[in-house]
């Protein structure tokens, strides 16, 4: 299955060029929602680089004077217990939610390529070890493993990120080891080889090319599923800690004013992750697309 | 007969080294707490020699090898630790806040399963109609939404907005008594006792959590149950029984959902994975008391023993749910052991 994404991939990047870009303003015509998803990714990173400067108040400042406000043209998503805006704490708050779900992905994906091509590779009893380690890391509910780990590592933003990263790792390894292992006798691996590259070079610059576009895939599906997880950790209060604005932590102090009414502490924080995974998960499926067109659902 | 049965032989020893490495892993976890794990078992008000007194008791004073084969001899007796915050044994405060979880995931996936492999079902069948649209729109959705979030909205709409729901705050509402126990769910010991305002209320209770929960579990299942039809619909034997002229029913259910049954309880495996974790997310919101919340209000006070016996215990649970599920294939699949080596 995932070797005929990659057969598919190759011709259209041999072509370069016009043709690759063709077929994208194609995939983007036929499915506008997917440019719809570039788009509001473009938004999330915009808010992220420039939002703390752009907001209209300090997201820590306190206003004892207007405490649980509703929304209104001064606070457009009201404020909150301590008369902080929620707007302002919102938008600031992707900042960190992207910087952990994003760095927790990117170490996955690096140390998931790593052992999965040398896996992949070699073959033998080091492919075996760590596919009897993948197993049992997948032999955990990933979510619980993720609290053990934080919890026995330390509470910290730095450990959610390292938590996330290794619940996520089996996935990258085990897409790429497929991958590698059916490339390592293949016709190109043999004459790379036989033109005198080493080992590491072969695996690095003529075999591990192909399992990038399933992987970027992949990447973007597991960003979504990486932010509800450090907003679940923080949720239940692990990792960012108050009066840090995050969108997991904002809608656990919310929740508390849900019962009496006070909606919007929560909702908006709420809305605005799911906003962001839903992001992550259109881009997965349209990379789906251009990337491999006879897999489209 | 032999096939079938050295086949679930074997998958029952495959659990083995599985059940090993979950061991070892939550093993690790505890020694690798920051500076000394000893004075973080003990907790903060330990003195000098409780901390000495539970680095004796967990062999903290000898090569990791050894500790580790202590570690397995409590295991064996059944000990996982002291919980330093209530001082009762984790083993017995997981035991009896299990009933509750499992009450509540099982409910809730009983509920996604009646909603999304009819669904999927229909949408595979009708491809391009609105419950086709339907299906897509929930299984994106459905993915994307954070169940805690779910859970806070279901409770601002349904309780607060509509006042057709109880309070979220546990498992039955403070006017009922818990009914006797026997298996610990609280609406099968209701009905045995033939207590049903105790049981209405404990299902008032329960649909919320219930709801959030399966919501959350739906996207997967209903996507998987479409994909598997889809497939089985296009298959040569679904052709060859249409063109044998079977009726449409028999072919649809007795042929291509039979078949299409077999990666949709794979997939179970995999939803078994999010909704433990979910589990632990939608307790914190409904203040239900079981072994979620535990662990929750444990990681609050740094009560290491009891998150770490909750790890362990939520792992052994998945591997035995995945056992169980494989050896439901050996049911469901007539092909099952004919192929194995």
């Amino acid at each position: 299955m995932t070797d005929v994404t990659v057969e598919n991939a190759t011709p259209a990047r041999a072509k370069k060029g016009s043709g690759t870009l063709r077929h994208i303003l194609w995939v983007l015509r036929e499915n506008p929602v997917t440019g719809l998803s570039f788009a509001m990714f473009a938004g999330l990173l915009i808010s992220a680089l420039i939002g703390p400067s752009i907001v209209p108040y300090d997201p820590l400042a306190t206003d004892a004077s207007a405490t649980l406000q509703p929304p209104s043209a001064a606070h457009w998503f009201g404020t909150d217990n301590l008369g902080r805006d929620v707007f302002s704490r919102v938008i600031v708050a992707t900042r960190l939610d992207l910087v952990i779900s994003v760095a927790a992905v990117a170490l996955s994906f690096v140390f998931g390529s790593v052992l999965g091509a040398i896996a992949g590779y070699r073959g033998g009893w080091i492919d075996t070890v760590l596919s009897r380690v993948l197993d049992t890391i997948m032999a955990f509910p990933l979510f619980v493993l993720a609290m053990g780990i934080v919890a026995a590592l330390g509470n910290s933003v730095a450990n959610i990120i390292y938590a996330t990263a290794i619940i996520n790792i089996p996935f990258y390894a085990r897409l790429v080891r497929a991958e590698v292992n059916i490339r390592r006798d293949a016709g190109f691996t043999q004459a790379a080889k036989l033109a005198g590259n080493s080992d590491t070079r072969v695996l690095a610059l003529h075999i591990f090319p192909n399992a990038l576009p399933p992987m970027m895939v992949q990447v973007s599906l597991n960003l979504g599923w990486a932010i509800l997880n450090a907003a679940g950790l923080s949720f239940i209060g692990l990792g960012v800690r108050p009066p840090t604005p995050e969108w997991g932590i904002m809608v656990a102090e919310g929740a508390n004013y849900i019962v009496s009414g006070e909606w919007w502490l929560a909702l908006f924080p709420g809305l605005w992750l799911m906003l962001a995974v839903f992001t992550f998960n259109l881009m997965g499926d349209g990379l789906r697309d251009i990337v491999d067109p006879r897999r489209r659902s | 007969m032999g096939a079938r049965g050295t086949a679930i032989g074997l998958r029952i020893a495959q659990a083995i080294p599985v059940l090993f490495g979950v061991i070892v892993i939550s093993f690790l976890l505890t020694r690798a707490l920051p500076g000394d794990p000893a004075a973080q078992f003990a907790g903060a008000m330990a003195t000098e020699e409780s901390i000495e007194q539970v680095r004796t008791s967990l062999g903290l004073d000898k090569p990791l090898v050894t500790q580790f084969g202590l570690y397995l001899g409590q295991l064996a007796r059944g000990d996982l630790g002291q919980s330093v915050s209530t001082g009762q044994p984790v083993i017995e405060e997981l035991a009896s806040r299990l009933p509750a979880s499992l009450e509540l995931t099982l409910f809730a996936l009983i509920l996604s399963c009646a909603v999304a492999i009819p669904l999927g079902v229909l949408a595979a069948t009708r491809p391009g109609s609105w419950v086709d649209q339907l299906c897509r729109l929930l299984v994106t959705a459905g993915v994307s939404l954070p169940t805690f979030f779910t859970g806070i909205v279901l409770v601002y709409v349904f309780y607060y907005l509509l006042g057709i729901a109880p309070s979220p705050l546990g498992r039955l509402d403070f006017i009922y008594l818990d009914p006797p126990h026997v298996t610990g769910f609280f609406l099968i010991d209701a009905a045995l006792a033939g207590d049903w305002e105790t049981w209405f209320g404990a299902l008032k209770q329960l649909i919320l959590p219930g709801l959030t929960l399966a919501l959350f579990t739906l996207a997967p299942i209903a996507r998987m149950t479409r994909a598997a039809m889809l497939s089985a619909l296009s298959a040569d034997y679904v052709r060859t029984a249409r063109a044998a002229g079977l009726a449409p029913r028999k072919v649809l259910y007795g042929y291509a959902f039979r078949n299409a049954l077999l990666p949709v309880v794979t997939t179970l495996g995999m939803v078994f994975s999010f909704v433990l974790g979910a589990n632990v997310l939608v307790e914190k919101v409904f203040a239900w008391p079981g072994i979620g919340s535990y662990a929750v209000e444990a990681l609050v006070v740094s009560d290491y023993a009891a998150v770490q016996g909750f790890v362990l215990s939520m792992a052994l649970l998945f591997v035995l749910l995945n056992l169980i599920i494989d050896l439901a294939y050996s049911v469901i699949d007539p092909r099952f052991g004919t192929s194995a080596k």
